[in-house]
């Protein structure tokens, strides 16, 4: 079973990505996507280069190819935005081939597409990497707002459980002749949805009593924090240096 | 006699809409009993666990846990002694891994460290599901999410373990592993059930709530035998089955 219902997103593996600590992993991630944004517009090797880098960070985790682009699809509307930029923006106008492009156009579809890529390349590389309870545990271990990690650590427990319950009306509506077209299974569709969120709702409560049984008074306690060694931050950090420095470079 | 471990007296409650679930409940469990509480559906039993624990505040009457009295101050060490086990193991296990799940009620005591690790470890050993600590708790069977749910509850070193319907919805294996569980555990019981058969097999003593007030207190069997005070209160023997 191991990644069982997070397996969309999360694959197994020994990589060196893999082996770092969730939280430092999430800083090198965040880190590594500012210093991206900060490099100056324009800056066309720069910009390529970084791609690059996060190309071949989300190559390393050895996770299929195949796998990797169905995840990247979500670059899509950037890549069709910096496609479209050439022939909409204004200034001045080159020819390519047969057609006429603003130059401005040009640059500014370069710029989206490499930070947009190696923003999308650097988070599928994270998530691939690490499980959805790794990521809370991070979250909670770098002092993300309690409330935020009680919300976000309850979906990730509780989205299968009403996905479940979600099939199962389904499977009842079906059973019993309902076929889900046109505008007559509307009202049936909005029951079916009130009712799954009143049964989740009464779930909440439910569990709500079984954390105050057991002592719950606010915050999840952190039960096995999580470490880092400085060599692990020091590692992470790396492709945010890179970064950072291209943006340094690129503005002298 | 001893100090019992629970010491309910004249128990009544309403809900705040206005519906009376209790209607003055005594009762008494001392410590390594094992007492069925029997009773059909809606006639109660639940409403009078979730008191065993001051999720209830009662209408009128009391609940002493080994002399600690269930009120604001006490909640927290009273929610220690007291384990409630939920029928739905999806409720009760609500964290992102078995171990966390576990840890959860100890760590809200304050336990840390490598105290907390042995807890987590001695109270899946207790239910034999050690070697599942890594998962997550939609990933396992129904059986396995049941004794996680008791491991839970043990990992607080409870005096007493309520537990609510714990064989419903178990295959017939689950059901007998988990009744060897039980008896394995040397813990007080109180068990909310409607499952007569189980009663039987797990029991001594069983007590019938029925409409909100206790009507029969007594030694299990002798209790399943009076046929006339089980067709009042709506319980039955499953067919073939006798005592």
């Amino acid at each position: 079973m191991g990644s069982g219902h997070s397996a969309h997103l999360h694959v197994d593996g020994a990589s060196l990505l893999h082996r770092l600590p969730p939280q430092v992993k999430l800083v090198g991630l965040l880190s590594f996507v500012l210093a991206v944004v900060s490099v100056p517009a324009g800056s066309l090797v720069a910009l390529g280069c970084l791609v690059a880098l996060a190309a071949a960070l989300l190559l390393s985790t050895g996770v299929a190819p195949r796998h990797l682009a169905a995840r990247l699809v979500v670059a899509l509307p950037v890549v069709v935005f910096a496609l479209a930029l050439p022939f909409v923006a204004s200034g001045p106008d080159s020819a390519f081939g047969p057609l006429t492009v603003s130059s401005t156009g040009v640059t500014a579809a370069w710029t989206v597409l490499a930070k947009g890529l190696t923003g999308v390349l650097s988070a599928v590389a994270f998530a691939v990497t690490t499980p959805p309870t790794d990521l809370v545990a991070a979250l909670q271990r770098l002092r993300a707002p309690a409330l935020v990690v009680v919300v976000l650590s309850f979906m990730v427990r509780y989205l299968s459980v009403v996905t479940e319950e979600l099939a199962r009306m389904r499977v009842a509506r079906e059973s019993r002749g309902f076929r889900g077209r046109g505008l007559r299974a509307w009202p049936v569709l909005a029951a079916a949805s009130g009712a799954l969120f009143v049964r989740s709702y009464e779930r909440g409560e439910r569990v709500h009593l079984a954390m105050l049984s057991r002592g719950f008074s606010g915050r999840l306690p952190e039960t096995s924090p999580l470490t880092a060694r400085p060599g692990e931050w020091a590692t992470a950090l790396v492709p945010a240096t890179l970064a950072l420095t291209a943006s340094v470079a690129a503005r002298l | 006699m001893s100090l019992p471990v629970l010491d309910v007296r004249g128990l009544a409650y309403a809900y705040p809409g206005g519906h009376q679930a209790l209607f003055g409940v005594d009762l008494h469990v001392h410590a390594g009993e094992r007492v069925a509480l029997l009773g059909p559906n809606g006639a109660g039993k639940t409403t009078f666990a979730l008191h065993l624990n001051g999720i209830l505040t009662p209408g009128r009457g009391s609940v002493t846990v080994s002399g600690l009295p269930v009120t604001g101050d006490s909640l927290l060490e009273v929610r220690r002694r007291v384990g409630i086990v939920f029928q739905d193991p999806d409720d009760q296990l609500f964290m992102t891994t078995v171990h966390d799940d576990v840890a959860f009620g100890p760590a809200n005591l304050g336990v840390r460290g490598a105290e907390l690790d042995a807890r987590v470890a001695e109270a899946l050993r207790a239910v034999g599901v050690e070697d599942l600590a890594g998962r997550a708790p939609h990933h396992l069977s129904f059986g396995q999410r049941r004794r996680v749910a008791i491991a839970t509850v043990l990992a607080m070193r409870p005096e007493i373990l309520v537990l609510d319907e714990p064989s419903s919805n178990l295959d017939p294996t689950s059901r007998r592993e988990l009744a060897d569980i039980l008896r394995s555990l040397d813990v007080t019981v109180l068990m909310v059930t409607h499952d007569l058969p189980y009663a039987v097999e797990l029991c001594e003593r069983s007590v019938v709530l029925s409409e909100g007030t206790i009507v029969a207190d007594g030694p299990t069997r002798a209790v399943l035998a009076d046929a006339e005070l089980m067709a009042r209160h709506r319980l039955e023997l499953p067919v073939g089955f006798s005592i």
